[in-house]
């Protein structure tokens, strides 16, 4: 109960800033809009169909999706470098909640601000050709939530072990431009060349764009889009269980993370 | 007897790599009581106190606050006492009302109370009319008084003030004293202070004087400075070291010298100036006579001044606080 209390007080506060900030709202979405504009319309024409009544709009805009989840998320744990710097972070350690619920709160922060991102992004898709049927937000929010959840836990850890602003924004360009890159968000991800094929395919970030672009372009595992791993071609909630497996690791890692804080 | 203090260190030590910033220090402090704890910046003080509010774990050694353990009972410790921290610690971007409530949940006040609560405190550090504007907007002084309300809310048992004055103009600080004397008085909460300002420290019931991470004197500040026996007599000479060795051999007394002046304790001061004016031999520029301060017993203690160290890290906190100011700009 007293957890539970603590959890929401630090979610309540991450999100209370975040709403605050309007500025942080819309210049992150101007980011994913970017690219899909200018690549989208730049790139569809030559690429033709990337499979069947899927041009390249289409194929990338819940990629961009799944990419603004992703980078969202991931980069929510500067709030932790941030609340060091300014001397938060303390009012926080030494509050009577245990710190695991304070990594929970935190995770949970950034991952609900990134789904609120996801989903102004998803109100875009009819200027890109695609019509989406409410029918299938049941499924895709929470699929973008638990995407949001593994790369939050994993942001929130590294920022907690990382003491100032510079560095924390060193390791996540290092870190955030390969994993979108490699996740398949820009190109379909089968014919590579092997070194990259090895990299995409050991990229959580794979796994969390997959089951979106799945969800958003209809059903079909299609063979040309999917994913295929040792000869078997990733199912939704085959993806759901690495992105899952991946976010348990990384949740733990923060606790403790927290935890061991002085 | 576990319960008779609120506060109890044992031999509590907290060493780093390269240096022990505590050095087996033992002390208590009573209930109802303003405890001061008065060094020079890196003597270790907020190493203790963060030792004493659960953020940073002792090498060795035992802490007690309010009879739980700060290592094994941690919950326990943050829940009955509040803090205020060297550095602000509020989130500058929600409204002063917002930091409170925040406060107010975690330290689990009664939803039913809370509001009443927040008013009363807020009430108290006259910052009632501004709840509703942003952090980022507040002076200084205001900063710290909604810290101070802030650590008061939850009504701890013993509320800890790391050096709550700095770098705050002298009006403001004698006002936030104004507050915490008057807490006191109201509440009979215990107050754990350090500060490295003498006059702040007379403040205090006891104090405990700390040096290079020990402690190396602890009492009220009247006994303390009855240490020193007597006056002290400042003087400034066109040869100081040779005015020093002039009051080594003539009248055997060991004085302290050191850039600007040479001090020197004695009794029935106001007698013997006119008899060392006759007689001395080093032309004398100036001299003075005043009540032995605590700095009085801390270069006794020490053989060097707390003074200089504080003009030192009063720069370090300008050089600091600009830093600050150029990073959020």
């Amino acid at each position: 109960m007293n957890s539970l209390r603590g959890i929401y007080t630090i979610w309540y506060r991450d999100l209370l800033r975040f709403w605050r900030d309007k500025m942080r709202m819309m210049t992150s979405l101007a980011f994913p809009l970017l690219f899909l504009i200018v690549f989208g319309s730049g790139l569809s024409g030559t690429m033709g169909m990337l499979a069947p009544g899927v041009d390249f709009s289409k194929f990338m805009f819940p990629g961009i999706i799944g990419m603004t989840v992703l980078m969202t998320s991931f980069i929510s744990g500067v709030s932790v470098v941030w609340d060091r710097e300014f001397g938060f972070l303390k009012e926080v350690l030494v509050a009577p909640i245990s710190r695991v619920a304070v990594a929970a709160g935190k995770t949970l922060g950034g991952a609900t601000i990134a789904l609120i991102q996801g989903i102004l992004i998803l109100l875009f898709a009819p200027i890109f050709g695609l019509t989406l049927s409410p029918g299938i937000l049941p499924q895709l929010l929470p699929v973008m939530f638990l995407v949001a959840c593994a790369l939050s836990a994993m942001g929130i850890f590294l920022a907690s072990r990382i003491k100032s602003m510079e560095a924390h924004q060193a390791v996540m360009q290092l870190l955030m431009f390969p994993m979108v890159f490699l996740s398949g968000v820009f190109f379909p991800v089968n014919n590579l060349p092997p070194w990259m094929n090895i990299l995409v395919k050991i990229n959580p970030a794979t796994y969390g764009v997959d089951p979106i672009r799945q969800l958003v372009l209809g059903a079909q595992p299609t063979t040309s889009l999917g994913i295929t791993v040792l000869g078997h071609t990733m199912s939704i909630s085959d993806d759901l269980m690495v992105v899952a497996a991946f976010g348990l690791v990384m949740v733990v890692l923060a606790m403790w993370s927290f935890s061991t804080q002085e | 007897m576990a319960n008779s203090q609120i506060v109890e260190v044992k031999h509590l030590v907290k060493s780093y790599a390269d240096l022990v910033a505590v050095n087996d220090i033992s002390f208590g402090v009573d209930r109802g009581e303003i405890f001061g704890l008065l060094g020079p910046n890196g003597a270790g003080k907020t190493t203790v106190i963060n030792i004493l509010c659960t953020l940073s774990k002792p090498t060795s050694g035992k802490a007690l606050i309010n009879g739980f353990d700060v290592i094994h009972q941690q919950s326990q410790v943050r829940q009955c006492i509040g803090l205020v921290f060297q550095d602000p610690s509020l989130d500058e971007r929600l409204t002063a009302l917002e930091n409170l409530e925040f406060h107010s949940r975690v330290y689990n006040i009664p939803a039913s109370v809370r509001k009443e609560r927040i008013e009363q405190v807020l009430r108290m550090v006259e910052l009632w009319e501004r709840r509703r504007d942003i952090v980022k907007t507040f002076s200084g002084g205001m900063k710290r008084r909604l810290e101070l309300a802030r650590g008061l809310i939850h009504h701890p048992e013993v509320l800890f003030l790391d050096e709550p004055t700095l770098g705050l103009d002298p009006q403001t600080r004698s006002r936030l004293w104004d507050f915490i004397l008057g807490l006191r008085h109201r509440e009979g909460t215990t107050i754990f202070l350090t500060t490295h300002y003498m006059d702040e420290a007379s403040y205090a019931d006891r104090i405990a004087i700390m040096d290079y991470g020990k402690i190396i004197a602890l009492d009220s500040p009247k006994e303390l400075k009855s240490t020193v026996g007597g006056d002290v007599i400042s003087l400034n000479t066109v040869d100081n070291q040779k005015a020093q060795a002039e009051l080594r051999e003539r009248y055997h007394i060991q004085a302290n010298c050191d850039e600007e002046q040479i001090t020197f304790e004695i009794p029935n001061g106001e007698r013997f100036i006119p008899a060392l004016i006759k007689k001395f031999d080093t032309e004398i520029l100036s001299i003075s006579l005043r009540q032995p301060t605590l700095d009085d017993v801390f270069l006794k203690l020490t053989g060097h001044r707390l003074r200089d160290e504080t003009v030192k890290s009063e720069l370090k906190e300008i050089v600091r606080q600009h830093g600050r100011y150029r990073m959020r700009h």
